[in-house]
């Protein structure tokens, strides 16, 4: 089991992640093991105390997802330890750059925290493990393979003889990993696909100080930062007299692109901020709008020769041959993350030239790299302190414009630690938003009613060309602005999908299941080509999909768990959607109910996943439930208007969140057939928008093509 | 100077009486388990006790509070997990947590008033805003609790 990455690959890396910082940073030859490192850590990922408690290190960060305890369990399952003596730690990032980046990604997005590191920290866990049982082996003189394991108990039955895992540690940790390891079948799995309690909870119950916002330090100070409210401005000039003069005020903070004022606490610098009379340079984006952003799609429609992101058979042709021919136009606004805990960074660059960060980072490495570049050190003279993240998204993996920040400030202030906190409207005005988009599809039926073609346009920002510029493709291409097209299951013999990148000033990123909005496109579309073909939109679906595709089997599965068909109570209607991504197969039926005065009300969401394996069905309900939520707001009323170049909305009072009252209930139906490794931080959300759209239909006969609903009258006409 | 009544302590800070309690709380006492989520009294992530009722402190003033008795997340537990925390965990309800505390808050004031809650009671009191999605798991464990024999000090 080797982490090793050459050095070639990770500047790769740190090119992705932070934008072609150059690394002056020379790695440790090949050695793995730290000099000084603790006797007890079996390797990288596992410590083992002599009185058997297991402390498990977790490289990926934890936002309430649950991949912190889903991935100890994994090595757990593997170690053959005792469950209830377990607990996880964050592997540093310092000594993770140190050890030649042994702990892999520690990124956390995508909803791949558990599935592209399941195989390494599985092999994590039983390499120790065989590492252990060579230990007691040695001690006792026998063959390891006469050894068995219990619960971090190692016997020897023959010779009746005893050792706990605590008791060869040390002395296991000095040997040679084993070349290969098997791993357990799935279906053998005691602590892994098993719904224990999560290990974060206990601390977030007692309101510990577990988040970035909650870091205190001896003498610290409190941050509160104004950045151009139009996207891309700078500072022209400041007038600070008034804000300088208020009580507790320490620092007035001047950079490029923001001011900050450095306080002795939040609200004090909160405050003199208000006070602070900024004139920004706008850099010619202060007429942008809704309107100019609209025409700017449009224009991406309007052109012919686009790059093409996917082309089989024939579109333009089957479409010109068709019997008949559907259209139609769908359209997304720009969404923020609107994470609970605002973006924070407390940062403290101490005398002797190290630099201390603490942070609620989707990213550590990224942090890492942001920090050193910021401050001017070496990645080994920085130390990110991963803290719980209240709420990520996707907000705080890529762009870590917050990590840049806080630095910048605490370097104006050195051997002062400052904690820089946005405020909420700071927050709103100032994402990573998910893209604005609209779409044109046409579909092509023949004179049996068949669907022979579909060409899809695709007028959207991309995600990609901000934040991982290199992760087009060589047509330019970024591939989450054309999922759920260029990937769709659907067997239509005639297809092509075409990209028109138009970008904004409006920063995008990647907002929980990004590209999502296609699936809301295709999904109601699919409805919308049933109806014409007088068909049920479960059959309809069905008959489109290959024998064998695992898209069938959720989209049965969901079916059946949802009563599809039967009869429902007055007033309420069901819609259907399918949408696979991030790793999983995924399908949804919504009830809703819309009253006299047009008011939507999602009443039943019923959720079929398959991840191919499960590790903790408990944390994947919860997650299903999240997704829920998070996608109802953008249903029902959120979204951000731009106006005069800036953000409209300036907090939850005009950018509402569901309240528990507004919350459906929400059944999932975990079907795993095994062999693969799908993601559950995202799934859920894919199908929401367009099952729910597609029921409302069925409710008033309006076919909402834009969101959200807030827009529309559903009254029904 | 002014005396705040914090957890059953007396504390005297030297600050503005028109900061918020929310303030004096986090960066003044370092209880940092009341949380900041919006400062327009809409999220309840700065929900705390006092005199027993829960009150959002992004937006109570502190010259507002002087004289009361306050609680917040620190001191809802003295000795022993308050039953709506333990309830919280054994249902799984925090995702992210940052909601959580005022969230427990919120339902500790409920059930003090009304051990069995309905449905209504529930989305009538229990305004705080969670992004996470943790709402079914919050209805949940108050029913949960409603149903459950009061045991113990912290009920
Ligand atoms: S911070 Fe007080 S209600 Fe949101
Ligand atoms: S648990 Fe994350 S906001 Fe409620």
């Amino acid at each position: 089991m080797s982490m090793n990455v050459s050095r070639r690959e990770f500047l790769k890396v740190s090119a992705a992640l932070g934008g072609g910082f150059a690394l002056e940073f020379s790695f440790p030859a090949a050695s793995m093991a730290l000099p000084g490192a603790p006797v007890q850590e079996v390797n990288a990922w596992i410590v083992i105390h002599p009185d058997d408690r297991v402390v498990i290190r977790i490289a990926r960060s934890e936002m309430g997802q649950g991949t912190y305890t889903a991935l100890a369990q994994l090595v757990a399952e593997e170690l053959d330890c005792d469950w209830a003596k377990v607990s996880a730690e964050f592997a540093s990032p310092n000594e993770h750059f140190r050890r030649n980046r042994i702990w892999g990604s520690m990124s956390t997005g995508g909803s791949m925290g558990v599935r592209s590191s399941q195989d390494y920290v599985r092999k994590a866990g039983a390499s120790a493990r065989a590492m252990l049982v060579a230990a007691a082996a040695a001690q006792w003189k026998v063959p390891a393979a006469e050894c068995t394991v219990d619960k971090g108990i190692i016997a020897h039955a023959a010779s009746a003889r005893k050792l706990r895992y605590g008791q060869v540690a040390a002395a296991a940790a000095r040997l040679a990993p084993p070349q290969e390891v098997k791993l357990r079948d799935p279906k053998d799995w005691k602590i892994a696909g098993k719904p224990v309690h999560r290990f974060d909870i206990p601390d977030k119950v007692r309101g510990k100080p577990v988040f970035a916002t909650d870091v205190a330090l001896p003498g610290m100070l409190h941050a509160s930062i104004a950045q151009c409210p139009v996207f891309g401005g700078k500072v022209k000039s400041i007038d600070a007299s008034a804000a300088q003069a208020m009580r507790g005020v320490k620092k007035i903070v001047r950079e490029e692109n923001f001011v900050a004022v450095v306080a002795d606490s939040w609200w004090r610098a909160n405050e003199a901020l208000k006070k602070l009379n900024i004139v920004w340079d706008v850099a010619g984006n202060g007429d942008a709008s809704d309107v100019t952003i609209a025409a700017m799609l449009r224009d991406g429609l309007a052109q012919a020769n686009l790059p093409q992101a996917r082309n089989i058979g024939d579109a333009p042709a089957a479409l010109a041959a068709a019997a008949k021919v559907i259209e139609a136009e769908y359209q997304s606004p720009y969404l923020n993350h609107a994470t609970p805990e605002p973006q924070t960074c407390t940062a403290w660059l101490k005398p002797e030239g190290f630099l201390d960060v603490w942070t609620s980072t989707q990213n550590a490495e990224a942090s890492m790299i942001a920090a050193a570049e910021t401050a001017g050190l070496p990645l080994e003279k920085v130390e990110v302190h991963k803290m719980m993240l209240g709420g990520g998204f996707g907000r705080r993996g890529g762009p870590q414009d917050f990590v840049k920040q806080g630095v910048a400030i605490a370097k104006a202030l050195p051997g002062v630690p400052v904690k820089l906190m946005w405020s909420r409207e700071e927050d709103m005005q100032h994402g990573f938003y998910r893209p604005a988009s609209l779409v044109r599809m046409k579909a092509g039926v023949d004179a049996e009613g068949k669907l022979v073609a579909m060409h899809t346009t695709v007028a959207c920002p991309s995600i990609l060309k901000v934040l991982m510029p290199e992760a087009l493709n060589k047509q330019g291409i970024d591939f989450t602005a054309v999922r759920y097209f260029s990937d769709m299951p659907y067997t239509v013999p005639h297809q092509q999908v075409d990209y028109a990148m138009r970008n904004g000033h409006v920063p995008v990123g990647f907002w929980r299941a990004p590209g999502q909005q296609n699936a809301f496109y295709r999904e109601c579309f699919i409805d919308e080509l049933a109806l014409a073909a007088g068909k049920d939109p479960v059959d309809y679906r069905l008959a489109l999909l290959k024998a064998g595709d695992k898209n069938r089997l959720v989209l049965e599965a969901v079916a059946k768990a949802a009563g599809w068909g039967s009869a429902l109570p007055s007033g309420v209607y069901r819609g259907v959607a399918l949408a696979d991504g991030f790793g999983s197969y995924t399908a949804m039926v919504a009830e809703v109910s819309v009253s006299a005065a047009g008011e939507p009300v999602v009443r039943r969401i019923v959720v079929a996943i398959d991840s191919g394996h499960v590790v903790n069905p408990d944390t994947c309900r919860a997650q299903a439930e999240s997704n829920v939520v998070f996608g109802l707001g953008s249903i029902l009323y959120q979204e951000n208007k731009v106006k005069n170049g800036r953000i409209v909305e300036e907090n939850f009072n005009d950018f509402r969140l569901p309240q528990i009252a507004e919350m459906p209930k929400v059944e999932t139906v975990l079907v795993p057939t095994g062999g693969f490794w799908g993601g559950h931080g995202e799934p859920a959300i894919q199908p929401l928008a367009p099952a729910v759209c597609n029921a409302l239909f069925s409710a008033t006969g309006k076919r909402i093509r834009s969101l959200p609903l807030s827009r529309h009258d559903l009254r029904r006409a | 100077m002014l005396t705040l009544n914090v957890n059953g302590r007396k504390h005297k800070v030297d600050v503005e009486p028109e900061m918020p309690l929310l303030w004096v709380l986090r960066d003044h006492l370092n209880l940092s388990g009341t949380k900041y989520g919006c400062g327009i009294a809409l999220c309840g992530a700065c929900t705390v006790h006092v005199d027993g009722e829960p009150m959002r402190s992004c937006s109570l003033p502190l010259s507002a509070v002087v004289g009361k008795a306050i609680v917040t997340i620190e001191g809802l537990s003295q000795r022993h997990l308050h039953r709506v925390q333990r309830a919280w965990i054994e249902h799984e309800v925090p995702q992210c947590g940052y909601c959580q505390t005022g969230m427990i808050m919120s339902a500790a004031a409920l059930l003090a008033k009304k051990p069995k809650p309905t449905d209504a009671d529930i989305d009538e009191s229990m305004s705080n805003l969670c992004r996470c999605g943790t709402y079914p798991r919050v209805r949940a464990a108050i029913h949960a609790l409603a149903d459950a024999p009061v045991v113990g000090k912290n009920s």
